[in-house]
Formats: C-alpha cells, sequence, structure tokens
C-alpha cells in the first residue's frame, strides 16, 4: 500500500518530529514498503484469536502506602537543558 | 599467562585463589582497550579510573576474607571487568542508547541488573555501542558511528549489541550484558564466536533499561562461554519490585546445574521452518552437525513444525515499532539530553526529536505512530497483538512434545559493513531466526558450533519453554565441551 508524503507529514505531527523534504520522500516509499510487507497478516484467519500484548498474566503490583526517600531534586534536574526554582524550564504553553 | 583470554569462570577462581588480582585482570582488560579499541570503536564511554577503584575494592573483598574466612566469601562475580551495553544506566556513567538526542546524559542511578553486580563487586570498565536505542541488526545505526567485528575489519559485529559481543571477542572484556528485543543478543554472540543468552521475559529485571519495546526487550549476558553466562545470569536474575513486569520466582543455581552431563532421552525438536531457503548452506550444514553432536550425547532429535514462523517478522515490526513510538515519546529535550531552538514548545520539541534522533529510531517512530493511529489500529497493530498469539501457541504446542528447539541463529555468518543498511527489509531479515522467541517471550542460548569457509563464526540456537534456562544452559554446556570448538582468529 503506497503512503502518500501528505500522509506521512500526519504521522510526522502526530510523532512531534521535523523532516526534511528529503525525509519525507524517502520514509513514503520505505514505509509503504515495510506495510506491504506487514500485510501478508491479512492471510491469517485470525477470527476469535484474543490478542497478546504481553506474555505475561499482568496485574496491577501495588506496594504499601508509606512515604520513603526519593532520589535527589538536583539530581534529577542535573541532565535538564534548562531549569528554574527547582522545575524543569520550557517554553510558554499558553500564550 | 595472557589474562585478557580468560574466561569469567576462569579469571573467577583464580581471584578466589589468590592467583591473580582484580586490578591485574582489570589493567589488562584497559590496556587491551587502549591498544584495539581505537580500530574496534566497541566503546562508546572508557571509564579506566572508576574501574580501578572498583578492582581496588574487590581486592580489598578478598584480602580480607582471607584474612577472615568466616566474614563470608566475595560473590562470584566480584572483582571480574565486564563492558555494559550503553542503554543500561550505570549512576554517573554517561548513557547515550547510541543515540544522539542523549549525547550528554548522565543517569543518577544504576539499572537493576547494574546495581546487582555492583552490590556483588563486579568491575565495569565501560559503555559499549549499539545500534540507536537498540534497533537495528550490525550497530551500524549508531549516533556515534559503526562498530567494526574483531575477526574481520571489513565485517559487522551484529546488533544492536555488537559493541559489547566485540569488546568480549576481542579479549577487551571478559564478559558483558546486552539487551535483546528481537535477537540482539544473540546475533551479535553468533556473529563474533561468543555465547549469549536471552532470558525469559520477567526474569531480569527492565528497571534502568532504556526502554525500546516493552513488551519484549530482557537485558542478557554475553561471554566466551556457557558457564560464563550462566555464571552472569544468576547474578542479574531475580524479582525486582521496581519492574511491573519482573516474575517473582525462585533463581536457581544456574553454574551449578552445569554438572550434568548426559543428556539421555533430551528431546530435540527441529523445527523445518528455521532451515529456509537463503539460508548460507554452510550455516545449515553447521546446525545439523550440531544436532547430530546431540544424538551422540544421548539426545533424541525429531521433527516439529512452527506453522506461523513466517508471519513473526511482519509482527514484529508492527508491535517493536508501535512500542518504540511510544517509549521514545519521552524524548522531548526538556529532562535530558541536547535541546534545539524553536519557537514555542511544540516547534522546540519537533526541532529537538527532528535532529536527536537518526534514521533507523525515526523510522522506526513513523512506522509505529502510524500502526496506533485512528483508522489504522485495527487493521495493524491489533492483527499483529493477534498473529503475536498465534505464534506463541507454535511454541507452546511444539514444547509438548519437546524438551527444547535446535536451529540456527542467524540464517548467515557476519555480513559486510556497509552491505544492509541502506535497505531496512534486507537488514531486519538478519533477525528471522530470534524475533519469535521475544514475541512469545521465551529463553533461548546462542553459542558458537563451527565456523564458514572464511573463518566466520556460525550460532546454534537453542530455544525453551518460559524458566527452562537451567535445561537450556545444560544442554548448551553438554555441546560445547563435546564440540570443544576454539576462538576464532582475531584480525586486532
Amino acid at each position: 500500500m503506497a503512503i502518500s508524503q501528505t500522509e506521512v507529514r500526519y504521522i510526522a505531527e502526530l510523532a512531534r518530529l521535523q523532516l526534511s523534504e528529503a525525509e519525507l520522500a524517502e520514509y513514503a516509499l520505505q514505509l509503504s514498503a515495510v506495510l506491504d510487507y506487514a500485510a501478508s497478516l491479512n492471510a491469517l484467519d485470525l477470527a476469535g484469536v484474543p490478542p497478546t500484548a504481553s506474555v505475561l498474566a499482568l496485574h496491577t503490583v501495588l506496594r504499601a502506602d508509606e512515604a520513603r526517600p526519593a532520589m535527589e531534586r538536583d539530581a534529577l534536574l542535573a541532565n535538564a537543558a534548562e531549569t528554574a526554582a527547582g522545575c524543569f524550564r520550557v517554553p510558554p504553553v499558553l500564550e | 599467562m595472557e589474562l585478557t583470554g580468560l574466561s569469567l569462570s576462569a579469571a573467577a577462581a583464580l581471584l578466589r585463589t589468590g592467583a591473580v588480582s582484580s586490578v591485574q585482570l582489570t589493567e589488562a582488560a584497559l590496556q587491551r582497550t587502549a591498544a584495539a579499541d581505537g580500530t574496534l570503536h566497541a566503546f562508546l564511554h572508557v571509564d579506566a579510573a572508576g574501574a580501578m577503584t572498583q578492582a581496588r575494592a574487590a581486592d580489598a573483598s578478598f584480602a580480607a576474607w582471607r584474612k577472615n574466612p568466616a566474614g563470608g566469601q566475595p560473590a562470584v562475580v566480584a572483582g571480574l571487568p565486564l563492558a555494559i551495553k550503553d542503554v543500561l544506566c550505570v549512576a554517573g556513567l554517561p548513557a547515550t542508547a547510541g543515540s544522539r538526542i542523549l549525547q550528554g546524559f548522565i543517569p543518577p542511578y544504576d539499572a537493576t541488573a547494574i546495581s546487582r553486580l555492583r552490590a556483588a563487586g563486579a568491575v565495569f570498565t565501560g559503555k559499549t555501542n549499539t545500534d540507536e536505542f537498540a534497533m537495528g541488526s550490525s550497530t551500524e545505526n549508531s549516533g556515534y558511528g559503526p562498530t567494526r567485528n574483531p575477526i574481520d575489519l571489513t565485517r559487522v559485529p551484529g546488533g544492536s549489541s555488537g559493541g559489547s559481543a566485540a569488546a568480549v571477542a576481542a579479549r577487551m572484556a571478559y564478559g558483558a550484558l546486552g539487551s535483546d528485543t528481537g535477537g540482539s543478543v544473540r546475533q551479535p554472540a553468533a556473529l563474533c564466536g561468543l555465547v549469549g543468552l536471552k532470558p525469559t521475559y520477567g526474569l531480569v529485571s527492565r528497571y534502568g533499561l532504556i526502554a525500546y519495546g516493552s513488551s519484549l526487550d530482557q537485558v542478557g549476558p554475553l561471554a566466551r562461554t556457557v558457564a560464563d553466562v550462566a555464571l552472569l545470569l544468576g547474578a542479574i536474575a531475580g524479582h525486582d519490585p521496581l519492574d511491573s513486569t519482573s516474575l517473582n520466582e525462585p533463581v536457581p543455581d544456574y553454574a551449578a546445574a552445569l554438572q550434568t552431563k548426559s543428556l539421555s532421552g533430551l528431546r530435540v525438536g527441529v523445527p523445518a521452518e528455521y532451515f529456509a531457503a537463503g539460508m548460507q548452506p554452510e550455516v545449515e550444514q553447521a546446525v545439523r552437525a550440531a544436532i547430530e553432536q546431540l544424538r551422540a550425547l544421548g539426545a533424541v532429535p525429531r521433527p516439529v513444525t512452527l506453522p506461523h514462523t513466517a508471519q513473526a517478522l511482519p509482527t514484529y515490526y508492527l508491535i517493536a515499532p508501535a512500542e518504540a513510538a511510544a517509549n521514545l515519546a519521552r524524548f522531548d529535550g526538556v529532562r535530558y539530553g541536547p535541546r534545539s531552538a524553536g519557537s514555542g514548545l511544540w516547534e522546540q520539541v519537533r526541532a529537538t526529536r527532528g535532529a536527536g534522533f537518526g534514521a533507523e529510531a525515526k523510522r522506526r517512530i513513523m512506522l509505529g505512530t502510524y500502526a496506533l493511529s485512528a483508522g489504522y489500529y485495527d487493521a495493524f497493530y491489533l492483527r499483529a497483538q493477534q498473529a503475536r498469539t498465534l505464534i506463541k501457541r507454535d511454541f507452546e504446542a511444539a514444547f509438548k512434545d519437546v524438551d527444547v528447539l535446535a536451529c540456527a541463529t542467524t540464517p548467515t555468518t557476519a555480513f559486510k559493513l556497509g552491505e544492509k543498511v541502506d535497505d531496512p527489509l534486507t537488514m531486519y531479515l538478519s533477525d528471522v531466526f530470534t524475533l519469535a522467541v521475544n514475541l512469545a517471550g521465551l529463553p533461548a542460548i546462542s553459542l558458537p558450533c563451527g565456523l564458514d569457509a572464511g573463518g566466520l563464526p556460525i550460532g546454534l540456537q537453542l530455544i525453551g519453554p518460559v524458566l527452562s534456562e537451567v535445561r537450556l544452559l545444560q544442554v548448551a554446556h553438554a555441546y560445547e565441551q563435546a564440540a570443544g570448538w576454539q576462538a576464532p582468529q582475531l584480525a586486532v
């Protein structure tokens, strides 16, 4: 199935990924090829087959609701591009 | 004595007798790294000073034990120099996951696999190269340049744990940790002539492992011998409250379990689908010869069928990118990594991600986002999850009749650098024999079973049911002892 560059641009927007014109053209071709290949799954009869999201029988893991030591705030902020007043700093979201 | 060629188990034994010190082992590994890694580029970061500090501490713990045996002896991995794939967080050392988007990131905490090794006294010599976010089969997708195969410098070491494999194969480390989402421990182990184990999903904690495909990822050891891999697995396995998918099961003594030599009556399944057209003939011959060797040891090979094998690759390349797209959403230049300029938050995030991710990471983010997007979820992602059920059922049915499966780890030996890098689908085919194991959550081990005409290693893969690591290690050990393969000639 052919993916258009318009669709690629839309997917890149969903993924918050800035792509060049050359990348948009390349990914339109490569995604089409991989999705064509993936379409081989359409030959399977999957009626009534439950999906597997994890091989484990997942259950919610709880712990006692007790205060315990956490990592130092300064250590957690140390890798950030910009911080202010003990917080991560970003440009204004609301104008 | 050439220290760097020692197996982990031999080095551990010599440390215990006092014949060598951890400082000697570590110095030898670091000297070898300084001499060879300019050519190989297995390491992204070498921590010589930190490693020597750990080595001296380990030697002190051995000295204290000798002085006062009642104080208890150091753990089995104490003093052993290891290389760590750069997708695992080691507190205070850079962790890039092979990506430019994490350049300069220094995690303030240890992954659980690392904290366990650290508590046991192991030595970390450095962080090893990987395909970006463990996405690849050759280490060519690293944002910091490829690693070369130490057996043939024109060829890839495999991937994505190619740096770890090259480090151990080239004797720059005695053992290493990697991660395996679709074959990323087993495939480079095969291509570099090593033993590599992918544990049962949930056996080793994923806490502190930079996530790629969360329902598939497992941390696994690479080393020179089966006993070495057993030793490392025992040190990192076991329940961890910090990982909600961690199994709460007792950890057996893997190393002790290797004493069983006979394979009498062991039922070995030979899956027809894993001897497919397009395999390098020498790989097939070596694997069939290895199965005959297992027969000579008392095993009973029999044909089995895994009918949905052909669907494993398309299933994997929908599920893994979907999970990757979700996991890689966190890289936005806010909490870690470099930040690109842009007007406003979203422009900044788009620019940061566009500049920071490499081609393969972008490709998988796009593919995964597409498969999860409205209108395509049912057609792609849901179908893939249903196909995953069929693949898992294939293995469950096979393991009603056999104890382990034997097949090749990879369809070919190590390929040339640059040979597949421009063709994603061809590259993906390198993992055609390893991916289904991750989809089914099973344990599998790759070990050397010969060389091709060019002297390149061939890997035998043994696959078992959930939590059959003891049996896999026993079978692998028995084969390894009987076959007696020597380490391949190094080019560096």
